[in-house]
């Protein structure tokens, strides 16, 4: 890991319990989501294009709330039509990982939406793990990979 | 295509005597069974052209036997330079102290010849040196460039003759071959036989392909491409090349299978965020839905009398494993430890389920009773996932992929095997890297 990516990478932990009524109810569980500047581009000057997630979770935090929401008056304004590209991390079965990325891009959409954006002006689409934007098996890039990125439509 | 519709005539002409020898492959086999495999001699050498004797079959055939036996781990064959009767006389009349002497249990002799049709015939038996008798016998014919099968086939029939149990030898495994950097990477279908040879690409890579898995018949294909990015689910006759999208959803489509008769396509169908369990007929193209559940249900799996499906499903918050009846009534769910569990796959004597387990960091391969006791895990690694099962229910076919260092660097995906009994992993070589194997059914079936 460089120096550069320590001092932009800050680990968020959030507590949370596991929604389970099994053998494993009630466990707390540590969760943690990107909240540096590396990998991040720009759709337009102050929106970036990217929110990142906990593992194995597609529900959006304050900062990625305040991402999407430059990035719908964006939308709105340039009128441009928008992908919304969902990611996983490599640490799960390829599959699931599909259905993960696709929750993600479709959580970003709603609050797109809720923001509002039409819904014809966004498409979604899941990568699973299959796209990783940094190569390395470490906590850092995993957090990285674990993202929705939002791209003009060609 | 043509290459893949050849036919193999048998013709068997003697089974006889008792078992004396047998392996027992329910449990690990610590003990390989010592054989000597000798090299096959050849009957009429006037016959064989040029381009059949660079073949060198008399060698290469028994070779590919020996490879098959040795690794399925219970087999040890004796290095040939040991042997003391010569070919011919070891097929013709075997001098059984002269191989008990090297210590072989069991010894397999063949002859190769040319018919007046210009067809290999291939005639190979078994000894039992012990009680000084033959065991097996079988003789084949087939075009000289199929020998492999042939030697496939003979490895079949003495694997069966000695376990009791049907081979694994004579089929093949659909895979996908990686390439290029973790980032950006190149992703193409592949087909080799079970031992590595004769690959083969399907795809040229123009577009990501993920999770090819065989038709019972082994003809098809059913596998995930992001043509057009539009990620969905595919067929693909391998005779013929032809391929087709599965169904016409207004989403991502994924995690395909067929069911147990080949009829239908069992897969999930993605929207608005959810995943459920869909099928759809393939002749008459009908769709059914068979899971309507807000979590992400995913890789779905026939029982093989095709009454029951297992699948992952994140319905309890993480990921587990459940089994339902083919029509989506009662959902069970089967995985009870602690960790998450994914891939789960049912095996084809309809026994067990395999599965990945995902605990504390490491990946694991493992199998479980289908109503989720007797769980066992086979092997602990970094990442592996998507276990594929041997026809006979033997062995798992997986991948498994090493950590990324800087940039990426280290990073790689190979194909693993290893038996239930949780001994006997191996690699298996691959041109290039490879995942998401998928192992057909025997082709001579």
């Amino acid at each position: 890991m460089s120096l550069a990516n320590i001092r932009n990478f800050t680990l968020v932990v959030v507590l949370g319990f596991l929604l389970s009524a099994c053998a494993t109810g009630g466990k707390r569980t540590a969760e943690d989501y990107y909240t540096g500047t590396d990998t991040v581009k720009f759709l337009a000057a102050g929106v970036p294009d990217r929110v990142f997630f906990a593992t194995n979770r597609s529900s959006l935090h304050s900062g990625a709330k305040d991402t999407l929401s430059k990035q719908a008056a964006y939308i709105k304004s340039s009128g441009i039509t928008v992908v919304v590209e969902g990611h996983a991390d490599e640490r799960g079965t390829r599959e699931y990982n599909l259905a993960l990325g696709e929750r993600r891009a479709n959580s970003v959409r709603d609050y797109l939406m809720s923001q509002g954006v039409s819904a014809s002006s966004i498409t979604v689409i899941s990568y699973g793990k299959e796209r990783p934007v940094n190569p390395e098996s470490s906590r850092l890039a995993w957090s990285q990979n674990r993202r929705a990125v939002t791209v003009k439509a060609k | 295509m043509k290459k893949f519709l050849f036919s193999i005539l048998f013709l068997l002409f003697s089974v006889n005597a008792k078992a004396v020898v047998t392996i027992d492959i329910t449990r690990g086999n610590l003990e390989p069974l010592p054989t000597a495999i000798a090299d096959f001699y050849i009957e009429n050498p006037e016959k064989f052209s040029t381009n059949i004797n660079k073949l060198n079959l008399q060698e290469n055939l028994p070779s590919v036997i020996k490879n098959n036996l040795s690794r399925s781990g219970l087999f040890y064959v004796i290095d040939k330079k040991a042997y003391i009767q010569d070919p011919k006389l070891s097929h013709l009349k075997p001098r059984f102290e002269d191989w008990r002497l090297i210590k072989a249990q069991i010894m397999v002799s063949g002859k190769l010849k040319i018919d007046d049709k210009g067809r290999l015939r291939v005639e190979f038996r078994l000894w039992d040196t012990v009680s000084a008798k033959e065991i097996e016998s079988l003789a084949l014919f087939a075009t000289p460039t199929s020998w492999r099968r042939i030697a496939h086939i003979i490895s079949d029939k003495i694997y069966q003759r000695l376990t009791g149990e049907e081979g694994y030898f004579d089929t093949r495994i659909i895979y996908v071959a990686e390439s290029g950097p973790k980032t950006q990477r190149v992703k193409k279908l592949a087909i080799m036989d079970q031992d590595g040879a004769s690959n083969k690409y399907l795809t040229l890579g123009n577009e990501l392909v993920l999770t090819p898995r065989f038709s019972p018949d082994g003809r098809m294909v059913t596998y995930m491409s992001y043509f057009k990015n539009l990620p969905r689910v595919y067929l693909l006759n391998i005779e013929t090349g032809i391929q087709e999208v599965v169904g016409d959803f207004p989403g991502m489509t994924f995690a395909p299978r067929f069911s147990p008769d080949g009829r239908k396509v069992i897969m999930s169908f993605a929207r608005d965020g959810n995943s459920d369990i869909y099928t759809m007929d393939i002749e008459s193209r009908r769709v059914e839905q068979i899971t309507s559940h807000p979590a992400i249900d995913t890789s779905p799996s026939f029982s093989p009398d095709g009454n029951y499906i297992t699948f992952n499903s994140d319905r309890s918050g993480i990921q587990q494993i459940y089994t339902m009846r083919a029509d989506g009534r009662s959902v069970k769910r089967i995985s009870r430890g602690s960790g998450l569990y994914g891939t789960p796959v049912w095996s084809p004597r309809g026994d067990l389920i395999a599965f990945t387990k995902i605990h504390k960091g490491k990946f694991y391969i493992g199998v479980m009773r289908t109503d989720g006791t007797g769980e066992r895990l086979l092997t602990e690694n970094f990442y592996q996932e998507a276990p594929s099962w041997s026809p006979n229910g033997r062995v798992l076919i997986f991948y498994r992929e090493t950590a990324g260092g800087r940039d990426g660097k280290g990073a790689g995906a190979n194909l693993w095997s290893i038996d239930i009994t949780g001994y006997n992993e191996i690699k298996i070589k691959t041109e290039t890297d490879a995942s998401d194997p998928s192992w057909s059914g025997l082709l001579s079936k």
